[in-house]
């Protein structure tokens, strides 16, 4: 964080994150999003730091051998806080960035149709591979696997599903790879695009704003002035 | 024109030769139906025929396959794309996989042409109308049926306007309104002068559709000649193809005795 201390990422949070959420709707959905995705780091992050601080001096809780310092606990909520920054910036970035628009807008600016693929064909293939491993599932199932009971029964059970789902995927690209060469996929040059997402002249300043205070935030905090 | 010169060719890592010595000519206009049994050579000659083998897969290729006067070997794909379209039996794997519309699927090959906008939107919406599929132009291609994909990756093929069409079994997973929508819209084509060529097993399909039959037998040419001549050969069943359905019926009532009458209406339908 260019802006030190608590003060940076919560400010951070708010204005970057929670105030947009707010507005565009979704800010259920990010903190449900973003608890869930930190929640595991962030337990480890506060429990680390709390009670292994090197340095602290003022105890609040002794525990045997480990020992709760306030100056730990300070540094927890400012990590905390920058780990609730950082996962929320990129959940609002998920929640309201529609795939195909990150893809045609990439294109749109130079971007190479081949890497716009690729990188639209990563996000499409988690649904496609989850409904493919659906149907090998049901299939399995019908043909007498147990895939639910005990934990080792469970564990028994994946591995006849995990096999046609990743062998029937490579499978597939020899033929897909055909297919977009004999739709003119490989042709050099710029594709021709259908529509482009709708971009106002406030979206375009406030990117250029942002753009602009990392260098001046940057500038900011080796002068001394943030932090 | 689409000629095959003597061509024989062997998949990568391969012992045996799928195809040999193979000569063949499709003028314009011409549809031309590919039979066979299973493992015959259908589908590496559409392979072949498309410009994708040897370049995309490998293997070896001997003699020559000239496209409207021009050897494919060595030219890049996407020219030949917009020469010679293909359509796979399995529909899942010809999408894309990247776009969220019908639309914007049959859209995909004219939009990598680099075509005018104008142009991307008459080519697509055309090659709807031809299909029939119109009502599918918002639905997701991935929550499609097997044959609503095929009618889809078929569209695409269309959107792309090429002159030459090769098809391996098309129909494959398509009820018999679908193979009823893609064989008029593949004569419409082919009265606009498009040369088509057709592997498929439904020789009903072909009996309406092909003026010319070849059938292949163990990667050579065993039968080639006009359309009915071909599917009412008495050969066809020692060559693993099954006869249509008229040609069947007339056969079995000749061999049940039934009067001329019979055999003549038997006749009528094939």
């Amino acid at each position: 964080m260019i802006i030190g201390g608590l003060v940076g990422p919560i400010a951070l949070l708010l204005l970057a994150v929670i105030v947009p959420a707010v507005l565009a709707r979704v800010l259920g959905s990010l903190i449900r999003t973003s608890l869930l995705l930190t929640l595991p780091i962030a337990v480890s992050a506060v429990l680390v730091n709390v009670f292994f601080f090197a340095g602290g001096r003022h105890v609040l809780v002794q525990l045997g051998p480990i020992t709760a310092t306030a100056e730990g606990l300070s540094f927890a909520v400012q990590v905390l806080a920058r780990i609730l920054a950082i996962s929320g910036a990129i959940t609002l970035f998920y929640l309201t960035t529609p795939p195909a628009s990150l893809v045609v807008d990439l294109e749109r600016r130079g971007v190479s149709p081949r890497l716009a693929f690729v990188a639209n064909a990563s996000v499409q293939t988690v649904p496609a591979m989850v409904d493919r491993a659906g149907a090998i599932t049901a299939a399995q199932r019908a043909r007498g696997l147990d895939t639910e009971g005990s934990i080792w029964r469970r564990v028994r059970g994946i591995l006849p599903i995990v096999g046609p789902v990743i062998l029937g995927a490579i499978g597939e690209v020899e033929e897909r790879t055909m297919a977009l060469e004999a739709r003119g996929f490989t042709r050099p040059g710029r594709r021709t695009l259908l529509w482009a997402p709708p971009d106002s002249s406030a979206q375009s300043a406030a990117r250029w704003l942002l753009l602009l205070s990392v260098p001046a935030l940057l500038a900011a905090r080796l002068a001394g002035v943030l932090g | 024109m689409l000629i095959f010169e003597g061509v024989s060719y062997r998949y990568a890592g391969a012992e045996r030769i799928s195809l040999r010595d193979v000569d063949l000519e499709l003028h314009d206009g011409e549809v031309v139906g590919l039979v066979g049994a299973n493992e015959s050579g259908k589908s590496t000659l559409c392979l072949l025929a498309s410009g994708l083998a040897p370049r995309s897969i490998g293997g070896t290729l001997t003699g020559r396959i000239l496209l409207d006067g021009a050897q494919t070997a060595g030219r890049p794909m996407h020219e030949l794309a917009a020469r010679i379209g293909i359509a796979f039996q399995n529909p899942g794997t010809q999408l894309s996989g990247v776009t969220a519309t019908v639309y914007e699927e049959v859209a995909f090959g004219p939009m990598n042409l680099g075509l005018p906008l104008a142009d991307v939107l008459g080519r697509t919406r055309h090659a709807l109308e031809m299909l029939g599929i119109e009502a599918l132009a918002e639905r997701d291609p991935a929550r499609l049926s097997g044959g609503q994909q095929q009618l889809t990756a078929i569209a695409s093929l269309l959107a792309m306007r090429p002159r030459h069409l090769v098809l391996d079994e098309p129909t494959a997973q398509l009820d018999p309104a679908g193979t009823r929508l893609v064989g008029e819209a593949l004569a419409r084509l082919a009265e606009e002068g498009a040369s088509i060529l057709i592997a498929e097993h439904k020789t009903d399909l072909l009996a309406d559709l092909v003026s010319r039959v070849v059938v292949l037998a163990k990667g050579r040419v065993a039968l080639d000649g006009p359309g009915r001549a071909i599917l009412g050969d008495p050969r066809l069943a020692e060559l693993g193809v099954a006869e249509p359905s008229g040609v069947r019926l007339a056969r079995l009532a000749r061999e049940a005795g039934l009067p001329q009458r019979a055999l003549d209406l038997a006749a009528a339908s094939a």
